[in-house]
């Protein structure tokens, strides 16, 4: 486990990466967070400087009424804001995670700097509305930064309605989303058709079906990325947990796995997000540290997937 | 739900292990020492199914629908469903068997036992003591701890079994659509454990299977003849 604040160390490196590689355009920003480094991505739709590291709840944050366990997710919550962390992702579809996110957000009055990203899933689409007004009550904050709609799920009526919730000045971006592959042609068309600020896709050093077409699409049409499942649910890290870390794993600032298959996904220049879940303190804190330091260049993002592959 | 061949056992498991098992211990410390009055029931369960007869059977009839109307309320609507939409209908399907027991085995008094049984009301007998002493062992055995035991007449998993039991040791033939909730609960159980990888994923599942092949295997009284007492 990384120490939580890697600071002076953390921001020679990056500065040195950043000369060595001429600053290309294609390397994130910087921006101070708590005295540390924290890389951010712009979404391209607006410019707003968004860290490339957020907090996903599938499973996570559903442990419904159990005051101990949501004062445990509070603190994990507590942990990423203190490393600067912003967007937080979740669904109706969650179980109880949508009320222990306001429940955190609530006990650490962060609700300010929350990113706060849901999303809509339900159908027919008309009762689309009542479910976003439920999920925003749940979170309790004024409104949703963005609003996804979820695997596609009666996407033709959800889009329209986000899309006026934009409008309106009540939703700041609208999204897609879909998981481990599916619907893939489905979500390109859409993100052809409609002027969406984000899509949310699984990626990750095993799942790489996206870097075909779905990336490349969201660089052209400049759309903002979310990576789900970074981890496969944990079935990744726990396959890979069980061999050492390469020592090649110091050419990009890695410390341990979870930061290097992080990397690997974030130095993908299409993507601006990877949400990874947890319900440990010191898992937060190691994933965070994935927003420091330099990000693996292709040759090393390469070494990764063959090494991942050869294990 | 579109690319349905796509989706795994574990895409639709919502919650983690430790969440769920949890829910059992807090369940416990809420209702403690109602444990204590559950296998007080389920004793009597075993002492009326000796008895035989159609006023055992009531009785019998009448402690299986409460245990089934009160898991349908406190645990799957007021406990389970916080951390899965889906309880809301495994709570309803829990009742319909409430009502069902009601009606059946109360009301229309179908349901009698004989003392001495044929092999498949041995089973029943034993099925009914392994949910009644065994399977709240299960997860202690298997390292969750005594405070998340699975307790018959509170969690639904024994108490399945336990009826399942007694519907193979009642006299064949009626009462049969009794079996359909208590089966389907053992696939849902076997699956949502099976994408937990839990070890004891298969008791259900098996359960449930022994249950259906001794109860397709029984022979009904023949026609005209006297009902056995």
């Amino acid at each position: 486990m990384p120490p939580p604040h890697r600071t002076s160390a953390s921001r020679r490196q990056l500065l040195r990466s950043l000369l060595a590689a001429g600053a290309s355009a294609l390397l994130p920003a910087v921006t101070a967070a708590q005295g540390s480094a924290l890389r951010t991505r712009p979404i391209p739709s607006t410019g707003e400087a968004l860290p490339v590291v957020g907090l996903g709840s599938w499973i996570t944050f559903n442990v419904g009424n159990d005051r101990v366990a949501r004062d445990a997710c509070a603190e994990v919550m507590r942990n990423f804001f203190e490393a600067g962390g912003r967007l937080i992702d979740s669904s109706p579809m969650y179980g109880s995670a949508q009320e222990v996110i306001g429940y955190g957000l609530g006990k650490l009055g962060r609700a300010a700097r929350v990113f706060a990203a849901d999303k809509v899933w339900i159908a027919p689409g008309s009762r689309g509305p009542a479910q976003i007004e439920r999920s925003r009550e749940l979170w309790n904050i004024p409104r949703f930064d963005l609003l996804q709609v979820h695997n596609l799920l009666a996407w033709q009526e959800h889009l329209p309605a986000l899309f006026a919730l934009k409008a309106a000045g009540r939703l700041r971006y609208v999204g897609i989303t879909t998981s481990e592959g599916r619907r893939h042609g489905d979500v390109e068309e859409i993100m052809r058709r409609h002027p969406l600020d984000f899509v949310q896709v699984s990626y990750n050093v095993q799942d790489r079906e996206v870097e075909e077409r779905i990336l490349p699409l969201a660089r052209d049409r400049g759309i903002a990325v979310i990576v789900n499942r970074p981890f496969r649910e944990g079935a990744l890290i726990a396959r890979v947990a069980r061999h050492p870390l390469p020592s090649w794993a110091a050419e990009c600032d890695a410390a341990n796995w979870a930061q290097l298959l992080l990397k690997f996904i974030v130095a993908h220049p299409a993507v601006t997000c990877a949400i990874p879940a947890t319900t440990r303190v010191a898992h937060v804190r190691e994933n965070m540290g994935a927003a420091l330091g330099r990000l693996p260049d292709e040759p090393l993002r390469r070494r990764l997937v063959a090494h991942v592959e050869q294990l | 739900m579109s690319e349905w061949w796509t989706y795994t056992l574990s895409d639709f498991l919502l919650f983690s292990p430790k969440t769920y098992y949890r829910l059992f211990e807090l369940y416990n410390r809420d209702l403690w020492p109602g444990q204590v009055l559950a296998l007080a029931l389920g004793v009597a369960l075993l002492v009326l199914l000796q008895r035989g007869g159609p006023a055992p059977g009531r009785i019998i009839a009448a402690i299986l629908a409460t245990c089934w109307a009160w898991i349908a309320w406190a645990f799957h609507v007021e406990r389970y469903a916080g951390i899965n939409w889906a309880a809301t209908y495994f709570a309803a399907a829990f009742a319909v068997e409430a009502l069902l027991l009601l009606w059946t085995g109360v009301i229309r008094g179908r349901l009698t036992f004989v003392p001495s049984a044929d092999a498949a009301g041995r089973a029943g007998r034993a099925l009914l003591l392994f949910a009644l002493f065994a399977q709240p062992l299960l997860g202690p055995l298997l390292g969750r701890g005594w405070r998340q035991a699975e307790i018959f007449g509170l969690a639904p998993d024994p108490t399945v079994v336990a009826t399942l039991g007694i519907l193979l040791a009642a006299v064949p033939g009626r009462g049969r659509h009794l079996l359909v909730v208590p089966l389907l609960w053992c696939v849902v159980s076997g699956a949502s454990l099976w994408a937990m990888a839990a070890p004891d994923a298969l008791v259900m599942p098996a359960a449930g299977l022994l249950v259906l092949l001794l109860a397709a295997g029984r022979v009904r009284p023949q026609s005209g003849a006297p009902p056995v007492r």
